[in-house]
């Protein structure tokens, strides 16, 4: 069971988060600018790295999204902010 | 032949207090501390099992969880626990203990037969010849032959677990001389310690290799640990298993207890050492599965601890000078003991007789050993004590992510330091000799000063040992799940070389002693077999669980009613006082219908009674999301595929929410109280789902200072008056309604009581959702209760409203929608080509496949009058017959209202077929029906705006 810790909340179990999104994806907009590959691209393709990645992640039990940053091989979570830096 | 107690030995036994069980039906006496494999050692029986697949008689070999021949089902108190190692089970007076895989019982098994064809059954001759011949047919009949206990179906183990989660500052897994150490040097430097010991006392291998360790008895040197331990705010446990490493340093020990539930417990201490110890390896000859093969470190366990001995005649075969210790002790027991050492250069001793530079080759004996050829002589015994080297228990270190180095001088896998967060120190750690493992201990509890003291064993000298697979006869290796070296040479001819391929081939170390015994040989076999090393063969992957932990300890209190908890309505006994009948709907328990009798005609009584005057329903667990703030409009016109910021205060509006995949998520209906104040009714089970979606664009969109969200559902009842005499009957409940157009909405006070009457439909008759705080259910519910007889209105249940929804085409997302239903799908394509704003899941409304004209539309399907309503989930196909699926059913009923079946179904470019006939094809029968509309009643609305 990792532990994960909300920027609010502070450091819970595992099972209260849910993954959202990798860091650095943005919504292409207009629709009607976009091409059908691009939103496919948008919708399907990740980069899944191996080893430090930057995740934006739902912390279930307060509604809260964040970002977390963390290593997919070793598990050690190295950072977790609020989603707008100092705005919270 | 057998087994004895010696008069004076055993330092766990109190012999004043005598126990009585049986094994197999037969009486078996032994003392208060046995264990029942102890106790049944001292015995006449020697025969405990039978082998998995061969059914060869098995007796003990060892004495803990690494045990894999003697395994029972114990019965105590009217309860059966199956596969008990008898090693680890504390005899308790009155136990039934029963062998398993064995007819009628161990010492005369009927399928002992199978052994003699044992060469026409190789590693995998199950798979190759009954897959070929019909696995299914044969299955039933092979699984009897083979398995273990079983499992009584009756029994079903309270749900009375604790699950408790702790930390701590420093965690000592086991407490031999290492763990000991290492506690109580950091408990002496302040520190709060757990000690968590496997076995019911501490001492580890002290407890039979005994000690002295500064210059008192080990017994005291624990005790004092235990003070120490105590004194500092630690704590400390036996009979407890630590049971699986996780995680960011989680730990699961499962706590046995006596007179009281056991214990689940989650621990993440700050520190780890681990002292789990190190298991004692077999040796390889052939038969060397004959009852009377035993671990010689487990018969020096049941001697010290037990006084019980395995026989008379001993041959302890070994090639280390740590078994001399067990040598002597058994000679000195009273044992007549033979040494053979494969060593040439073996230290001489005097007294007891010793082969050396000679192999063992062969057990002799057909259900028991009664000799052994070594080094070509025939050695009389009736017990063989094997000592084939050692193996650290590392099963933890791995769990942690931990790797493994080869240590060719002392011939086993050490841990590599600093691959995982925990201290390895002991014999899990590779040091063996007391001294050394104390200061190892010592020195990672951070103890100050001087180690304890031990005297350092001067000659600790010892060779190798591997199997020779050119030995004749049958050797084996994995003694529970019967592989032999055979099995592995045959394995590696085909192909099997890697370890894990060698372990699913053959199921070598599947076993439930997870290979304790038997991987070690079969990977040096490999290894041998392939020309590779040993480090280089590599080993098997350590998993969860440490030793088999009973489900109901990890399931603790969470099962049944408490699984997956549903959500109650705050009226439910309101509703049971009228007869309400409940089941399960999107998460909450919810009246299906009212009354007794048939479910299917009272839920038709109760839609016609509903369409005839008037009907109630509880519509409470209907999604509230309050969505307040001067960016509300704005957030909803973003989240939902019909805009919202065009609703008047006041007014409401159906919508759906996409997907960005452009799939319908939710469907539901708007309110809008205000300019800057909303309430998003979700579906019941997609509340949080839907929660979520709006807290996303808040706050990664629209800005979490603009909008604020509230889910209220819970806080909120919503009743639901339905029918022509709906207005009459509210009326008559003496609330009054102003005057409400169709998608109205108002907020009123009836006395003190808040009212939100929202004008609103789901089934197609003139419906009002009165909701009020939680508070005033009851009044409101009685309220409109003693209306109802004057309107020969009555309570309805979920089942009648699915029937008038559907009879109105008003869909349930999920039901009669799939994961590809877009909303022009279901005949809402005006905001996809009218909207020029973004919103979710708008682009995926216009790939080539949302643009496809092959997609599957929501339609109405109708059946001939007097026939059957057709089978929910039929697939619709062609009607040249072919078998190609068009669709699909999604729902279907009698309608009461129709006095005929009514459907609705997802065809493909089903809104180009209307008024064709299409087939239904439902577990090869298929019957015809006719496309129309979605909607079957009172298309025009008359109803609605009545």
């Amino acid at each position: 069971m990792q532990l994960f810790s909300c920027p609010f909340c502070g450091p819970r179990d595992e099972t209260e988060f849910h993954f959202v999104v990798e860091a650095g994806k943005s919504r292409p907009e207009p629709a009607d600018r976009v091409t059908d590959a691009e939103w496919a691209a948008y919708l399907h393709t990740c980069k899944a790295p191996k080893g430090a990645a930057r995740e934006v992640w739902l912390h279930l039990t307060c509604g809260e999204y964040f970002m977390m940053t963390r290593d997919t091989v070793t598990r050690d979570v190295t950072g977790s902010e609020p989603l707008r830096g100092t705005e919270t | 032949m057998s087994g004895w107690r010696h008069d004076a030995l055993g330092s766990e036994i109190d012999r004043s207090q005598s126990l009585s069980f049986t094994f197999d039906g037969r009486k078996v006496a032994g003392f208060q501390g046995d264990t029942l494999a102890s106790a049944l050692l001292a015995s006449e029986h020697r025969i405990l099992g039978r082998s998995f697949k061969y059914h060869r008689p098995r007796g003990l070999w060892g004495f803990g969880a690494e045990e894999p021949n003697a395994i029972f089902d114990v019965q105590l108190n009217g309860v059966t626990h199956p596969n008990q190692r008898a090693t680890t089970t504390h005899l308790v007076d009155g136990m039934a203990a029963r062998s398993v895989n064995a007819a009628p019982d161990a010492a005369r098994d009927r399928f002992a037969l199978l052994d003699r064809l044992h060469r026409f059954l190789p590693a995998g001759f199950y798979y190759k010849t009954f897959m070929a011949l019909g696995w299914k047919l044969y299955e039933p009949m092979i699984r009897r032959m083979a398995g273990l206990g079983q499992v009584d179906a009756a029994f079903e183990p309270p749900a009375d677990t604790p699950q408790i989660n702790a930390t701590c500052d420093l965690l000592v897994i086991g407490s031999g001389p290492a763990g000991l150490a290492a506690a109580r040097a950091a408990a002496q430097v302040g520190r709060a310690v757990w000690l968590i010991e496997d076995a019911a006392r501490l001492g580890g291998s002290l407890r039979w290799r005994g000690g002295q360790i500064g210059g008192a008895s080990w017994a005291d040197f624990a005790t004092e640990t235990q003070a120490d331990v105590e004194a500092n705010g630690g704590r400390l446990m036996t009979d407890a298993t630590i049971w699986g490493a996780f995680d960011h340093g989680l730990f699961a020990a499962w706590q046995r207890c006596v007179g009281a539930p056991d214990r689940h417990w989650r621990i993440r201490p700050r520190q780890v050492i681990l002292a789990a110890g190190s298991i004692e390896r077999p040796l390889w000859f052939a038969n060397n599965d004959l009852p009377g093969v035993m671990s010689a470190e487990a018969a020096m366990f049941f001697l010290a601890c037990h006084g019980s001995l395995p026989g008379r005649r001993l041959l302890v075969t070994t090639a280390s000078d740590r078994t001399y210790a067990i040598a002597r002790a058994f000679a000195d027991a009273g044992a007549h003991v033979t040494v053979a050492d494969q060593r040439a250069e073996a230290p001489e001793i005097d007294d007891i007789r010793q082969i050396r530079g000679a192999n063992l080759t062969e057990a002799k004996g057909r259900t028991g050993v009664e000799g052994a050829m070594v080094g070509g002589i025939k050695v009389p015994c009736d017990t063989i004590l094997c000592a084939g080297g050692v193996t650290p228990t590392v099963h933890l270190w791995c769990q942690a992510g931990g790797k493994l180095d080869w240590d060719p001088d002392r011939d086993m896998l050490v841990p590599r330091p600093g691959t995982a967060p925990l201290t390895v120190v002991g014999a899990a750690n590779g040091t063996l000799d007391l001294a050394a493992a104390l200061a190892e201990g010592h020195a990672a509890g951070g103890g100050t000063g001087p180690a304890p003291e031990a005297e350092t064993q001067t000659t600790q000298a010892s060779a190798p040992v591997r199997p020779d697979p050119s030995l004749p006869g049958r050797q084996w290796v994995d003694l529970q799940n019967d592989v032999t070296l055979k099995d592995v040479g045959l394995a590696g001819r085909e192909g099997f070389t890697s370890v894990e391929h060698l372990k699913r081939y053959t199921t070598l170390g599947m076993a439930t002693d997870q290979g304790r015994t038997s991987n070690f040989g079969g990977l040096a076999a490999m290894a041998a077999q392939t020309g590779r090393t040993i480090p280089e063969t590599g080993t098997t992957t350590y998993r969860p669980p440490f030793q088999p932990v009973p489900f109901g300890v990890i399931a603790g209190p969470r099962r049944g009613d408490l699984f997956n908890p549903l959500r109650r309505l705050t009226l439910e006994e309101a509703h049971r006082d009228v007869g309400a009948r409940f089941r399960e709907y999107g998460g909450w328990l919810r009246p299906s219908v009212y009354g007794v009798g048939d479910e299917v005609t009272l839920a038709q009584d109760e839609a016609r009674t509903a369409r005839a005057t008037v009907g109630i329903f509880d519509g409470s667990p209907l999604g509230k999301l309050e969505v307040i703030g001067p960016k509300a409009a704005e957030l909803l016109d973003f989240t939902g595929y019909m805009r919202m910021s065009t609703l008047k205060p006041g007014r409401a509006r159906y919508g759906f929410m996409l997907s960005e995949t452009g799939v319908v998520y939710d469907d539901g209906v708007v309110l809008r109280l205000d300019e800057t104040r909303f309430i998003v009714s979700a579906s019941s089970s997609h509340v949080d789902g839907v929660r979520f979606r709006l807290e996303d664009a808040r706050q990664d969109r629209i800005g979490r200072d603009q909008v604020f969200i509230h889910d209220v559902t819970a806080g909120y009842v919503t009743l639901t008056v339905t029918g022509p005499k709906a207005r009459a009957l509210i009326a008559d409940a003496g609330i009054g309604l102003p005057d409400l157009p169709h998608m109205g909405v108002v907020e009123i006070s009836v006395g003190d009581m808040p009212l939100r009457v929202a004008r609103i439909s789901f089934t197609g008759d003139t419906s009002f959702e009165l909701t009020v705080p939680a508070r005033h259910a009851r009044a409101l519910r009685d309220r409109l209760d003693g209306a109802l007889a004057a309107q020969s209105g009555r309570w309805i249940g979920l089942e009648a409203v699915m029937i008038l929804r559907a009879e109105k085409g008003f869909i349930l997302v999920g039901k009669d929608t799939d994961g590809l239903t877009m909303p022009h799908d279901l005949g809402w394509g005006g905001p996809r080509q009218k909207r020029q704003d973004e919103y979710l899941g708008k682009r995926a409304l216009f790939t080539p496949e949302a643009k496809s004209n092959m997609r599957r539309q929501l339609i109405g399907l109708t059946v001939p009058d007097g026939a059957r309503p057709i089978v929910t989930g039929s697939h619709l196909i062609p009607r040249d017959g072919t078998r190609r699926s068009l669709g699909f059913v999604t729902s279907s009923y009698h309608s009461p209202t129709l006095g005929h079946p009514i459907a609705l179904a997802l065809l493909e470019d089903g809104r180009a077929q209307m008024g064709r006939e299409i087939y239904c094809f439902n577990d090869g029968d298929v019957r015809a029906a006719q496309v129309g509309p979605i909607c079957a009643v009172d298309p025009a609305g008359d109803r609605l705006h009545g």
